[in-house]
């Protein structure tokens, strides 16, 4: 097969795509828009690196394990809020994940079909409630209920558990989990269902057809097929969880110490930021608080990238099963 | 006027999407005022030959083309030619209806006007053209409506209406009736006739009773290849070829 | 016979745990919203929307400055961040398929995911440090990068849902591609684009974290760019974790004017969505 556009002269090639002045300059300014997204993102790794490296030079890579903070008397150890934000996280995840599945099979498998709009509206709902007012719910309705009910049942059954031990205080970890819980759900149950509607309704059928019942078709063939998008799903949630800043700051109590106790008040990384940036005492703690930034957009943009190839390869996999 | 005898000329025209040559050389010419049907089984270029007439076929990325194509004895792929002009020259309807969604029946017919800045209210453009696509009397009561309320074979009318109200000189149809109900195609054929008073029309049809009934040449692709191109009489009863005759006879295609 | 039962009775289970999920999730938002509603109304009065904050202890006061506050720098986003990001998801869509378009669309999906308390330590590098003062302006910014990833993807979506037909009807018309862009494609997706425009707007106004050290906060009217300025969410924050109760009362009272602003938003979202899908110009 002859390469025609090797054989022409560029000359050529070149003036038979020729395009009028306009669309030439339309091109061109669409391209810029397109650059100005990269140019944005260079920008937020350029300045958060910027404010960061003071930090950085003085405290080194180690202060993310180093469990002192104290930013008066120069102590800058950030693993209480790493702990605090990967325990936050697991409770929320470990809550919202089987509430997530069963509400995404709610609303494509098993609920009736009149309810279906109806629940999907409140998800949205969910969605659309601004930080802030989760964390005042938080503050004035989850933290007294902890307190006062979940928090004293949990330690008379499961107290031999070094997890739910020590005074009921409401504020802590725990806190922090559930709402996180409660803002992860849509997340996590709009890219399940778009998970289970990658699964080929041949899968289904196929057992259905065998006199399975409805949930057994679920448990042999559609859960089976869509595990790696659910798991997708879950570290998107994480994803948010882990960044998420209002809500959490405002329950978690604030309290730079690291305790095995769920109902131990702790902190998070975005919740020091928020409380500690503007009242930051020095170009030195300013540095640690956007290099605790760093991180956590670091650890965000790998999860969601984990989980975006997760979802994409279930999206693959029943492209090729349908064929 | 002294129009040139041939409206279009087309000098070994080769064709590529990426390395993909799609047509290997072809070679016609097309006489003013008159129905030049495009005939060939499905594949075999019939379409890029099209969209090579009004350089849509350069807009596909990675898609190029080289050879002679001479517009009124103009070239047309000159530097001095800008693509967009020459669309106006020559029009196209395209195999699948496709009037535009958010704009009524009207406005529809209207559009090229409107987005080319041609001043004027062109409800007089309008009449005349739908008229001529003879869908004046089934539309006149609901100019307003939306065009995505019409059957496919109005809709398509009101797409030859469309092309028709920039006023261009050629007229390129793909397929324009393989979407319709054998009425509608009826209704589209009449037209053709009447269009070509007025207009040079190349048509692309796998229907070969089609290209028999409304053409005055006809020419045979063959992957990638112009086999043969001639009075459609002469193609359909005494073609040079063999692939066009075995085609034209059902043998294959 | 028996099996089957055990069958038939391991299915009503599990549906009945998916429909136990259903209610575990309405439950935090049916209280919630209940109680926004309920503890917030009280408060709300002409004052409450026209005058500034009150000191402590004392009756009356607003928080219209904070009204204001929201609505300005949202507005101020908007003017950037809407073109920029309808703007950024044309590209996308009409020009992205080669690898700087790939290149663009993985980097809009990144900063889609990147935290906003990030992004608020970005606008304070960019604009606090340099002017050394907290100011409307950053708090915008802020905004602004956080509105645009979303409305680019949401944009690109809306305008590749556009027939590749009618681009082509129209430019076979003889009308240049920046115009078939503009007015033929942009304007057939536009429904959708408004939208997700609505959306964008809507979760700005929604957004504290970003907004604590770039905007910082106002005891009084600001209409000016290079100010510390007051904001809803911000204000809400500073009531709900003062010790006063009465400051308790005032942040319901905000979060729900908050809701208010948000769930009309919305609405309108919603109402663009369903009833514009494709009818006449
Ligand atoms: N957009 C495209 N990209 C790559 N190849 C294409 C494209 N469109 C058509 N082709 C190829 O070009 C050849 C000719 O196609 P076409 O002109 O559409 O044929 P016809 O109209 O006769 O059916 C075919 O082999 C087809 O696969
Ligand atoms: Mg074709």
């Amino acid at each position: 097969m002859p390469l025609p556009a090797d054989i022409l002269p560029a000359a050529a090639v070149s003036a038979r795509r020729g395009g009028n002045r306009g669309d030439r300059l339309y091109h061109a300014a669409l391209q810029l828009l397109g650059g100005a997204v990269l140019a944005v993102a260079g920008l937020v790794l350029l300045e958060l690196a910027d404010v960061a490296a003071p930090a950085a030079r003085r405290l080194g890579l180690g202060f993310l394990w180093r469990n002192d903070w104290d930013p008066v008397s120069g102590a800058f150890g950030a693993l209480p809020f790493v702990y605090g934000t990967l325990v936050t996280s697991a409770v929320a995840i470990a809550l919202a994940l089987p509430v997530s599945v069963g509400l995404a099979l709610f609303l494509s498998e098993m609920g009736p079909r009149r309810l279906r709009p109806v629940v999907s509206f409140a998800i949205e709902v969910l969605a659309a409630i601004p930080s802030v007012v989760y964390g005042l719910w938080g503050l004035f309705v989850l933290v007294p209920v902890l307190r006062d009910w979940v928090q004293p049942a949990l330690a008379r059954a499961l107290g031999f558990l070094p997890l739910f031990q020590g005074p009921p205080i409401g504020l802590g970890y725990l806190a922090a989990g559930v709402i996180l819980a409660v803002m992860i759900l849509p997340t996590v149950t709009s890219v399940t269902i778009e998970v289970l509607r990658t699964v080929p309704a041949s899968l289904r059928e196929a057992s259905l057809a065998l006199g399975a019942t409805r949930w057994e078709a679920i448990r042999m063939a559609v859960l089976p097929f869509g595990r790696a998008g659910i798991v997708g799903a879950a570290l998107l949630g994480l994803g948010r969880a882990l960044g998420e800043t209002m809500a959490v700051t405002m329950v978690i109590g604030n309290s730079p110490e690291i305790h095995a106790s769920l109902f131990a008040p702790g902190y998070s990384l975005p919740a020091v930021i928020a409380n500690e940036f503007a009242e930051a005492t020095g170009e030195v703690h300013l540095g640690a608080l956007a290099a605790l930034g760093l991180v956590l957009f670091g650890i965000t943009v790998l999860l969601n990238g984990a989980a975006r190839l997760l979802v994409a390869a279930v999206a693959r996999g029943s492209a090729r099963s349908a064929r | 006027m002294d129009a040139p005898a041939n409206k279009i000329s087309v000098q070994g025209l080769k064709a590529w999407f990426g390395k993909n040559e799609v047509i290997h050389g072809a070679s016609l010419d097309i006489p003013d005022r008159s129905v030049l049907a495009i005939i060939g089984p499905s594949g075999c270029g019939k379409s890029t030959f099209l969209r090579c007439l009004n350089r849509m076929h350069e807009l596909t990325p990675g898609a190029g083309s080289s050879g002679k194509m001479l517009l009124d004895d103009r070239d047309l792929y000159a530097a001095s030619v800008d693509p967009v002009e020459l669309r106006r020259r020559v029009g196209m309807v395209f195999q699948r209806p496709n009037p535009f969604p958010t704009m009524s029946i009207a406005r529809n017919v209207s559009a090229g006007l409107r987005l080319n800045r041609v001043p004027g209210d062109h409800a007089e453009v309008v009449e005349r053209c739908l008229r001529q696509a003879a869908l004046w009397d089934e539309v006149k009561d609901r100019l307003d409506a939306p065009a995505t309320g019409l059957s496919g074979g109005q809709q398509q009318r009101l797409c030859i209406a469309r092309a028709l109200a920039v006023e261009p000189e050629v007229l390129l149809m793909d397929e324009p009736a393989s979407a319709l109900d054998p009425i509608a195609t009826a209704k589209v054929e009449d037209l053709i006739h009447e269009l070509k008073q007025r207009y040079t029309i190349v048509i692309v049809t796998h229907n070969m009773q089609q290209a028999a009934r409304v053409s005055d040449r006809t020419a045979f692709f063959y992957l990638g290849e112009l086999v043969e191109s001639g009075p459609t009489e002469k193609i359909f009863t005494n073609p040079s070829e063999q692939r066009t005759e075995d085609y034209v006879t059902g043998k294959f295609g | 016979m028996s099996a089957l039962r055990r069958r038939n009775a391991v299915n009503a289970f599990w549906t009945a745990a998916c429909g136990a999920a259903v209610l575990l999730a309405l439950l935090p938002l049916a209280s919630l919203l209940w109680l926004v509603i309920s503890r917030g109304v009280g408060g709300l009065s002409l004052d409450f929307f026209t005058h500034l904050p009150a000191p402590v202890g004392e009756a009356g006061g607003g928080v219209g400055n904070a009204i204001a506050g929201t609505l300005y720098m949202v507005g101020l986003a908007s003017l950037v961040a809407l073109p920029a990001g309808v703007g950024a998801g044309v590209y996308l869509a009409e020009r992205g398929d080669g690898r700087f378009g790939s290149a663009v669309r993985f980097t809009t999906e990144v900063l889609a995911g990147v935290p906003s308390i990030v992004v608020g330590i970005v606008a304070y590098g960019l604009l606090v440090v340099p002017m050394k003062r907290f100011s409307a302006l950053a708090g915008a910014v802020a905004l602004a990068i956080l509105m645009v990833p979303p409305l680019a993807r949401s944009t690109e979506e809306f305008v590749r849902l556009v027939p590749g037909t009618l681009r082509e009807a129209s430019l076979a018309l003889g009308v240049p591609a920046w115009k078939t862009g503009l007015r033929v494609v942009l304007r057939t997706a536009l429904p959708g684009i408004l939208t997700a425009a609505l959306l964008a707007v809507a979760r700005a106004a929604g957004e504290t974290a970003p907004l604590l050290f770039t905007a910082l906060n106002n005891q009084y009217w600001n209409a000016r760019p290079d100010q510390p300025t007051a904001s809803l969410t911000v204000q809400i924050f500073n009531y709900a974790v003062s010790p006063y109760s009465d400051w308790h009362d005032k942040a319901w009272s905000a979060a729900l004017v908050l809701l208010l602003l948000v769930g009309l938003l919305n609405l309108a979202a919603r109402l663009l969505a369903r009833g514009r899908g494709g009818r006449t110009a």
